[in-house]
């Protein structure tokens, strides 16, 4: 069987930021920040990539870049074809039709001057979808669709929970009848008996629509049961990249190991062989050399060759790939 | 057994809402003990007044708008806190009991070293000279794992990361080697190995320096791992509470099994959500009602799947449900009386 032409394609994508100036913007601007250094994948229709990483490992900016809500400086992505990074203006509002983002903050990203009803009405008329009585009824059965009584239509942000402003926000990405979404976060903010609604109905939406998701989080727990393939990020690069079965069961990356490690397991009575990484994540202004995980490498034959060759993402097993050149010899 | 350190009894803490649409009843008489060297988890989702009990026990509740209700008591080692004069108070704060929050950037200043913020409470509390309370701080740095305490005493927070940051706060409330510490979701602003590190130096620290922690958090991971016994919170009162491990194996609320089945685990088989509902989260239904109209009867019976008649009419209390030792498991549930009851409705 040949598998389909993935829907997302992403490669080789670099975004940097210019680090601050001196005082007053004088002065030699100071080192860059490689917020996404050279990220690559691709998403199959209707599938789940989720993309882990810690604060600063440059999975939100990936999101962004991606939709082009930041500009990435170099790159190739493509959406159902098209090439997204050459499109122009008008082009691109088209294609925003065809990807939609749902952010972590419900209570952020809704405007709190506006009704759910015309949060949900204003991307209907701007893509020419729907206005009048047409409009209404789609907004109603939006409203169903995320599992909120039409009702609903009339409140405002403040007047609701945190999982029922992030099912509006559901809803407004759907309104435009997406292909792919990426989802930034959405349950982080959510308790945990209104985070399993959450994930359930995008679980639910996902089948019907057959939507493509990029599901980025921290949580691996939350990613473990909504992806189909995970991509783990460390400063900025993709440091293991594996079918999600595969990388629960077997990681071949250090850090996926000592992230998988370090998530608290809700049961006292669970053998615990927590590795205690040493350190922070360095900064992405001044990245170790060599492999950017080895000052804080808890691999036994971890040696100079780490610390001077950074290792390349490379197949280490079906579908897997690890970027470590112990990747052979897992922790 | 042992005496308890701290006894709260029947607090309740009740906030006048800016609309004046009433008033919100955050903490509604709840009622525990902590022990001299425990870890005691509190456990429970917004809003269910993990943190206003905290905060009433150091008598920080703004007034107005909120109040502590006469006939609310709160006792340290034998000691009313609430009939405190402020002067007696001041001198249990942070000397011996001690709170970490949640965000060490807003609870530290940023105008101060740390050095100097840790040294404050040596100084003010134990009258150490200016020197003497430097050379405390920087032994306290060292305690929690800071590298390079001599240079980093003089840092400002902003110099530091999120996890140093917590590290300081954590030096700054032990700095009196109190015998409570009270620690606000310590670790739910931090990325996961962060958050390792810092429950293994609380672990640390705690064997060392002998003193009770009360853990308050919503992740029923961290309690897993950290606490010796666990109060679970809803709606501003106590629904259960048992032995950490009694508690995990055996949960008799509603709310408390609902809490354990929707927590997405790591050391589970994958429900491959994906595939079109052939797995699917177990979710509470509904969502925690306003603090300000909680419901009548067992306040969780509008989401619990087995309330039937009397969860509707009458308010159970704490029931003992314990299996070994009197009292040492209770859950407030009338399943305890009508254990036939716990059936799944089709």
């Amino acid at each position: 069987m040949i598998a389909p032409p993935p829907l997302v394609a992403v490669q080789d994508l670099v975004k940097h930021f210019a680090g601050e100036r001196g005082w007053f913007g004088l002065g030699q601007p100071r080192a860059v920040v490689r917020a996404v250094d050279g990220v690559s994948f691709e998403i199959p229709p209707a599938q789940t990539l989720g993309l882990v990483g810690e604060s600063g490992s440059g999975k939100t900016t990936t999101g962004r870049a991606i939709l082009r809500l930041v500009e990435p400086d170099r790159g190739r992505v493509t959406v159902d074809g098209l090439d997204v990074l050459t499109l122009g203006p008008r082009e691109l509002r088209a294609l925003r039709r065809r990807m939609q983002i749902v952010f972590q903050d419900p209570y952020g990203s809704l405007n709190p001057r506006m009704t759910v009803r015309q949060m949900l009405a204003e991307p209907l008329a701007i893509h020419r979808i729907a206005t009048g009585p047409d409009a209404e009824r789609r907004i109603a059965a939006l409203l169903e669709e995320v599992g909120l009584d039409p009702g609903f239509g009339r409140s405002y942000p403040h007047e609701l929970s945190g999982g029922q402003r992030q099912r509006v926000g559901i809803a407004r990405a759907l309104s435009v009848e997406p292909q792919f979404l990426v989802l930034d976060e959405p349950v982080s903010a959510l308790d945990v008996s209104v985070q399993a609604q959450v994930l359930n109905l995008l679980a639910e939406l996902q089948q019907r629509r057959r939507l493509t998701y990029l599901f980025i989080a921290h949580d691996l727990a939350v990613v473990k049961h909504i992806a189909d393939e995970v991509a783990v990020m460390y400063l900025g690069k993709i440091v293991e990249r594996a079918p999600a079965l595969a990388l629960y069961a077997a990681p071949r990356h250090p850090y996926t190991t000592s992230l998988l490690s370090a998530v608290p397991v809700p049961d006292p009575t669970a053998q615990r062989n927590r590795i205690v990484l040493s350190g922070d994540v360095p900064s992405p202004m001044h990245p170790p050399p060599g492999c950017p995980f080895h000052p804080r490498c808890p691999h036994p034959k971890k040696n100079d060759r780490c610390r001077t060759e950074p290792p390349a993402l490379r197949a280490v097993a079906p579908g897997q790939l690890a970027a470590c050149h112990f990747a052979e010899e897992p922790l | 057994m042992t005496e308890p350190l701290l006894r709260v009894r029947d607090l309740k803490t009740y906030f006048v809402t800016e609309q004046g649409s009433g008033t919100a009843r955050a903490v509604d008489g709840v009622s525990f003990d902590v022990r001299p060297g425990e870890t005691l988890g509190i456990v429970g989702e917004s809003g269910c007044g993990k943190t206003v009990t905290s905060l009433s026990i150091l008598r920080l509740i703004p007034e107005p708008p909120g109040h502590i209700r006469p006939g609310s008591f709160i006792e340290f080692e034998g000691r009313n806190i609430l009939t405190l004069e402020p002067k007696e108070l001041r001198a249990v704060r942070g000397n011996q009991i001690a709170m970490i929050f949640q965000e060490p950037m807003t609870s530290l200043n940023p105008v101060f070293t740390v050095g100097d913020q840790i040294a404050e409470a040596a100084i003010v509390h134990q009258h150490l000279s200016r020197a003497a309370a430097r050379r405390r701080a920087i032994e306290m740095l060292q305690l929690v794992g800071i590298p390079d305490p001599e240079e980093r005493v003089d840092h400002y927070p902003h110099q530091m990361s999120g996890g140093m940051r917590q590290r300081v706060m954590i030096a700054m409330a032990l700095v009196c080697h109190p015998k409570l510490l009270i620690a606000d979701e310590p670790t739910t602003a931090l990325d996961v190995t962060i958050q390792a590190q810092i429950l293994e130096l609380l672990e640390r620290l705690q064997a060392e320096l002998g003193m009770a922690v009360m853990l308050i958090t919503h992740d029923l991971g961290v309690v897993a791992g950290t606490a010796d016994r666990v109060v679970v919170m809803y709606a501003g009162q106590v629904v259960e509470q048992a032995p950490t491990v009694e508690l995990f194996a055996h949960p008799v609320h509603p709310y408390t099994e609902g809490l354990l089945a929707a927590v997405p685990r790591l050391d589970a088989p994958s429900l491959s959500l994906r595939t079109g509902g052939r797995g699917r989260l177990h979710s509470i239904p509904g969502q925690v009602p306003a603090a300000t109209a909680w419901p009548d009867g067992c306040r969780f019976h509008p989401r619990c799947p087995y309330a039937w008649d009397r969860c509707r009419a009458e308010e159970p209390p704490l029931l003992d449900a314990s299996q070994g030792d009197a009292g040492t498991h209770t859950a407030r549930c009338w399943l305890v009386t009508e254990p036939q009851r716990r059936t799944r409705r089709p």
